[in-house]
């Protein structure tokens, strides 16, 4: 995974609330084997005017000129701002993987569902929550300002707006620190091995039938 | 005093940073099931660590989203599909993981199958690279879907790094009416508390109502906890449990079952445990409800009507609903039971088990699909719920009324493969998602119960299933 940081980026607005998986990756692209190569169909439906299927060439598609990510001013976005409970739906990673190889690197919302949030840390995408107040301002913000930029700072977790505006994110430190230090999580895991064994064992002598 | 959840999660804490209680613990898994769809990417990493599998008993697999539900005999005709999964054959033949191929009879919809098989049992931590994986909770275990990032982990380590959540229980007290069900019961909790209502929490589904389900009717409703939000949703170990695991082939027998029952009798929550939240429900007022949106929780009684957006005052709320309006082609104030269908599927992890075929059939029985329907299909969860539901005739009573009768697997719930609707079709489905393009691009959700299914399949339009006697 990619260390995380400090960053200055487009800011891109989406505004609409409840954004599932299925619009951010629909299911069509799932049928691939790879982790990369999602990007381009990242809001597929919303995106491009006709039915994409995994093959097509998307150079030949017509895009919505009304979808927010096909206006000029938000194109290398790389922050995405988005409404309550975003990634809603399914468990697929795709959603994440998709949203970053599009070019994103952080997502802002009021809330987001469970596992896609927990998805974005796995790979190395940011998901800041921020207060509804303040997330409504961002949008106004983006929408009146072309070529509006954020500067996210996850070490001092804070958002700045370009008029110094300052916002405070929460974030889980354990978290944080693998993502500024770019940490693959299984081989920080496989450090307590030893501990892993010796639970399993304890398990199996006392409930023999969990391990059928 | 514990709670359900509280006890489960304590039982399988590994590591925990004793200077961070707030931090992620070390949870050990028991049982991965997995799939074609959001595993390819898993074992490629895997590989490429030069790791191997940590359990591999612990492992089952099985090919659900992408199979075809008719002629099986020439394979996956689309080839991207095929690649998918012959993939997961290829992985799991190569480390030697269990897999129920797709010929096999007890092939089927992952969370069918696991219970099915006797594979979740309760106390046990069940995961798999699917949201719906709450379903299995049902059976007093911690079940919850991962990503692809952490289904390689647990292949690898055994375990997953967690935060615990905040506990939620939703009481549901008193006797249902006559035809209303479980699927009724999910979707009166969403519409009170939203799609985002359990984000954070775990549920546990507690209440006279929920101990009087059958286990199927349980895993219906924990199987929508996740379009609650919750990662997780659980029902407390109780004889309907016990007695729905019996004999089942991966459940212990003799001197070891005697001491799991024992062990089990404990997974419930102590009498004064306290809850972060609690949610009240009176069974006897749930009626059957129907959605008219893009969201499961754009959802009404079958005696209620499409929402005017002109009288909703918050504005992305009414901006939310003209969206879905749009899309569902449904004109405000109209009477859910104005609403005329094109396709019906009865299918899906929600509802695809012995008991809803059984109760759809009965309302079908003798009957004749609507002449404006285009295609009805029932799609069993699994191999086995189909055979077992040809010995009792249920699949004739479909078919004598017009529906089709598929082979297993997911199907027309997602659409991944040739069951879809298309641009514009509406659907009566017994599945849990009605977001936009989900069963097909245009197409149009509205998620029931399998009785209000058949009843529409009937009728041609929704109807509340309670006056057909
Ligand atoms: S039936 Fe639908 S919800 Fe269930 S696992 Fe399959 S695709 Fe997912």
């Amino acid at each position: 995974m990619e260390k995380f940081n400090t960053f200055t980026g487009v800011v891109a607005p989406l505004d609409r609330a409840n954004v599932d998986t299925d619009a951010i990756i629909p299911k069509q692209f799932l049928k691939s084997i790879k982790r990369s190569g999602f990007g381009q169909n990242l809001f597929d439906e919303w995106r491009y005017l006709d039915h994409g299927e995994p093959g097509m060439d998307v150079s030949q598609r017509k895009l919505n000129p009304d979808f927010v990510l096909n206006q000029p001013r938000y194109q290398g976005a790389q922050i995405l701002l988005a409404r309550d409970n975003f990634g809603c739906g399914s468990s697929r990673e795709h959603a994440p993987w998709s949203l970053q190889d599009y070019g994103f690197k952080v997502v802002i919302a009021p809330s987001f569902a469970d596992i896609f949030f927990n998805n974005c840390f796995k790979i190395g995408l940011l998901p800041i929550v921020l207060k509804s107040q303040i997330v409504d301002a961002l949008f106004t913000e983006v929408k009146a300002a072309s070529g509006y930029r954020l500067t996210v700072d996850l070490d001092a977790q804070t958002v700045t707006t370009p008029d110094d505006q300052q916002f405070h994110f929460d974030t889980d430190k354990f978290r944080k620190h693998c993502l500024l230090n770019g940490l693959d999580d299984i081989g920080m895991t496989l450090q307590h091995a030893e501990k892993i064994k010796q639970f399993e064992q304890k398990r199996r002598a006392e409930q023999p039938w969990l391990f059928t | 005093m514990e709670t359900l959840y509280d006890k489960l999660w304590h039982q399988h804490v590994v590591h925990a940073d004793a200077n961070e209680p707030e931090s992620m613990a070390l949870i050990y898994i028991d049982r991965h099931l997995v799939h074609e769809v959001t595993s390819p990417q898993a074992f490629e990493s895997l590989k490429m660590a030069g790791r191997k599998p940590w359990r591999v008993r612990s492992i089952l697999a099985v090919a659900d989203h992408n199979v075809p539900t008719t002629d099986r005999k020439n394979g996956i005709s689309d080839p991207i599909s095929r690649l998918q999964v012959d993939t997961l054959d290829q992985n799991c033949e190569e480390l030697g993981i269990t897999e129920f191929k797709m010929d096999d009879l007890r092939q089927g919809i992952v969370h069918v199958i696991g219970p099915e098989q006797g594979a979740t049992l309760p106390g046990m931590t069940v995961v798999c690279g699917d949201s719906h994986t709450s379903t299995h909770g049902a059976f007093g275990c911690l079940a919850f879907g991962i990503g692809t990032s952490e289904v390689e982990h647990v292949l690898a380590t055994q375990c997953l790094l967690m935060k615990k959540a905040k506990s939620m229980q939703v009481l549901v007290e008193g006797e249902l009416g006559y035809g209303v069900t479980a699927k009724d019961i999910a979707l009166a909790i969403i519409g009170q508390i939203g799609t985002a209502g359990g984000t954070g929490y775990a549920i546990e589904f507690a209440g006279s109502a929920i101990r009087s389900l059958s286990m199927e009717g349980r895993m219906t409703l924990c199987n929508m906890a996740i379009e609650a939000g919750a990662r997780a949703g659980m029902v407390a170990v109780d004889d309907t449990t016990i007695e729905y695991i019996k004999g089942r082939p991966f459940a212990p027998q003799g001197e070891r079952w005697e001491k799991a029952v024992e062990n089990w009798r404990t997974l419930k929550s102590d009498p004064d445990a306290a809850f972060d939240r609690v949610v009240k429900f009176d069974a006897p007022h749930i009626k059957p409800h129907v959605t008219w949106g893009t969201s499961p929780e754009m959802v009404t009684t079958i005696d209620g009507a499409v929402p005017d957006p002109l009288k909703i005052t918050d504005e992305v709320s009414r901006h939310d609903i003209e969206h879905a309006l749009a899309y569902m082609g449904l004109s405000p104030n109209t009477p859910m039971e104005q609403i005329f269908i094109d396709k019906v599927f009865i299918g899906s992890c929600t509802n695809s088990r012995i008991e809803d075929l059984r109760a759809a059939a009965d309302v079908v029985k003798g009957k004749r699909l609507a002449s404006t329907i285009k295609l009805a299909i029932v799609v069993p969860g699994s191999g086995l719920v189909k055979s077992q539901a040809e010995r009792e005739g249920i699949d004739k009573i479909f078919t004598e009324a017009g529906f089709e009768w598929r082979e297993p697997g997911c199907s027309m719930c997602l659409a991944m493969n040739d069951d879809r609707l298309g641009p514009g079709e509406r659907c009566a489905s017994t599945s849990n998602r009605n977001f936009e393009g989900r069963q097909g691009p245009g197409g149009r959700t509205h998620l029931v119960s399998p009785i209000m299914a058949a009843a529409a399949a009937v009728a041609g339009h929704f109807v509340d299933v309670r006056t057909l006697g």
